[in-house]
């Protein structure tokens, strides 16, 4: 199939509030570029699928919020007739048609002729590996199946945006991961614009060109997978990808001083807690840098690839550390620690 | 199952079977025989349909059940919806109102329609005040389907509502999303999902209409629905043969409906009417 020309998506001042006074979505401005796949990621309640709700035009924005679709204001225009792809978490499969029928629905409503409509869904039932299906019954369909066959009725009207809410939320944890990779795929290939929205770091991570982190109504960060991993530009950021430690520190002549940890330092100090990811930090080499924290073990994971420990510094929460695992750790044991510098992050900055 | 066990289902069944053959199978198969004693013998069961009158009021009776149920159906389904989706101020009130008719008998309810569209009646005056024309249809089939529709929508409502609860909504949405304007919506996914009610309250419908005798009886005079018709044998001209006819054949027809509705719809239809 040809592939579909994306076009970009601009939400302008676009909030949301429920009829009982609650703000689910604070007036935000947002583009997403053509071809783009962007991932609404936060924990329920923080406003993303309201967000996807709004693009899809299956809720409205405040008034004075707005969104376009390239050069066209669609704020008024209902879902109907915005051309989008949908799909849900539910699968939200027609129960009273077959796979075939679901597949060809939009096709149908939008009176494409039989011959095409026909050639289209095989088309689609190849693309997504269920041609066999095509005469079953949607109650006869597992799980993946299900989501398999709306992915495939979402896309056969060749829309101008896809929109996926949690689309593997409802899977087990294996289906999840070889469907992602299919849909990652299917992205690649289709070039389409795209919205996804899901609680799951992983898939977005995997999925996103970019990531919305989104936190009650608000867009807390967005940027690259890479950019939100390495630069969170808060603690809720930074603790909802990936595992971070937090550790109160002071500055103090040169130096950085908690409970356990003196790292020398020599730039702005702009709060009192310091950040890094398990990776960062080393066990101590014996190398002429000084060890710049020290504690002792309270329990260690052997899990193969590495080994995961977690060290008690004397007071606050025990940090993780992620460690070759050539050698073996014992709880109770001293350690000390290696953290360099330019991986020290700082939530308040 | 061992032996001892089918004994006692046996021993706890007798009562219900007991109760059934005698209210229930006895008489219906006197019933019958009754129906070919006659001096014609079974062509009894014949004049149904080769009589014109017995004919003309079976059929009457038929199509009146059957678009009192279609009617019905319409408007509880549209209402039905309306009322599981929207939560206002007096929706409780307007539930209750809806299925009030149930506590109402028969004659009660021809008594409305006569208020209504009889002689002296609400509607009659309104035309008269518009048009100088009193429109009154109480005392026909118009008078009748209204009562029976009237009678008919607490029946089907709540089973409509309970069925609307269960739609899922994101359904409505994919249609959306791949492009169906609202009345395609509900062609496509508000109806079907809502059949498996609409055949089980419509067989109610259906058979409580074919039954129906208060209200007739109330409006009486031009109408020839099947239960007048038998009433009118079996009291009038003493003609017991035929009543009886007419009863068992009025009888399998309903029962007929009821069984097709279940075979449509699983075994949800409660065999009542």
């Amino acid at each position: 199939m040809s592939a579909p020309d994306g076009i970009p998506i601009r939400l302008e001042r676009a909030g949301k509030t429920f009829d009982d006074g609650t703000r689910a979505l604070e007036p935000t401005d947002l583009t997403i570029e053509a071809g783009e796949t962007l991932v609404f990621l936060g924990p329920s309640g923080c406003g993303k699928t309201t967000t996807l709700r709004i693009v899809a035009g299956l809720d409205q924005p405040d008034a004075g919020g707005r969104v376009w679709f390239g050069s066209d204001d669609v704020t008024e225009v209902p879902i109907e007739r915005r051309n989008v792809g949908m799909v849900f978490q539910s699968y939200a499969l027609f129960p009273n048609m077959s796979v075939a029928d679901n597949v060809a629905y939009g096709l149908k409503v939008r009176r494409v002729d039989e011959a095409e409509r026909r050639g289209r869904v095989a088309q689609m039932l190849e693309m997504m590996h269920i041609t066999e299906l095509a005469h079953r019954r949607i109650d006869q369909l597992s799980g993946g199946q299900r989501q398999r066959v709306a992915l495939a009725r979402a896309i056969a009207p060749r829309p101008r945006v896809l929109l996926l809410d949690e689309p593997l939320t409802a899977l087990d944890a294996k289906l999840r991961e070889t469907l992602r990779v299919e849909i990652d795929r299917l992205l690649r290939s289709l070039a389409i614009t795209t919205v996804y929205v899901t609680h799951d770091q992983a898939e977005a991570m995997a999925l996103g060109d970019r990531i919305a982190v989104m936190q009650k109504g608000r867009i807390a960060q967005i940027g690259t997978p890479r950019e939100i991993y390495q630069r969170p530009s808060s603690a809720f950021v930074a603790g909802f990808i990936g595992a971070m430690n937090h550790v109160s520190v002071r500055a103090d002549n040169g130096y950085l001083i908690g409970s356990g940890t003196r790292i020398p330092w020599h730039g702005s100090a702009p709060g009192g807690q310091i950040m890094f990811r398990p990776e960062d930090v080393s066990i101590h080499d014996g190398s002429v840098s000084p060890a710049v924290m020290e504690g002792r073990i309270l329990s260690a994971f052997f899990l193969g690839d590495h080994t995961r420990l977690s060290v008690d510094l004397g007071a606050g929460d025990p940090i993780t550390v992620r460690t070759e695992a050539r050698c073996s750790f014992a709880a109770g044991d001293a350690v000390r620690l290696s953290l360099p510098a330019e991986r020290i992050l700082w939530p308040e900055a | 199952m061992g032996g001892r066990e089918r004994l006692l289902l046996l021993a706890l069944m007798a009562p219900a079977a007991i109760v059934f053959a005698a209210f229930f199978l006895l008489p219906l198969a006197r019933l019958f025989v009754i129906g070919g004693t006659g001096p014609t013998g079974w062509s009894a069961y014949l004049a149904i349909v080769t009589d014109a009158r017995y004919f003309r009021s079976l059929v009457s009776t038929v199509l009146l059940s059957a678009s009192v149920t279609a009617a019905t159906l319409v408007i509880s389904g549209i209402a039905g919806v309306f009322l599981e989706r929207n939560r206002f101020r007096g929706r409780a009130l307007v539930t209750a109102m809806l299925t009030l008719p149930l506590a109402f008998p028969g004659v009660v309810i021809g008594f409305m329609v006569i208020m209504l569209a009889g002689r002296q009646g609400l509607i009659p005056e309104i035309t008269d005040a518009l048009f100088n024309e009193r429109l009154v249809f109480a005392y026909s089939m118009a008078g009748l389907f209204m009562g029976y529709v009237y009678f008919s929508i607490p029946r089907t409502i709540l089973t409509v509502m309970a069925s609307a609860e269960k739609l899922d909504p994101r359904l409505e949405e994919a249609a959306r999303s791949l492009g169906a304007r609202p009345w395609r919506v509900v062609a496509d996914v508000i109806v079907p999902g809502l059949k498996p009610a609409f055949i089980s309250a419509g067989a109610i419908c259906f058979a409580t209409a074919m039954g129906a005798f208060g209200t007739a009886f109330t409006l009486a005079t031009r109408i020839n629905v099947l239960p007048m018709v038998i009433y009118t044998e079996f009291t009038l001209q003493a003609n017991l043969v035929m009543a009886s006819a007419l009863s068992f054949v009025l009888g399998a027809i309903t029962w007929a409906a009821l069984a097709l509705a279940r075979s449509f719809a699983g075994s949800s239809v409660a065999a009542a009417g």
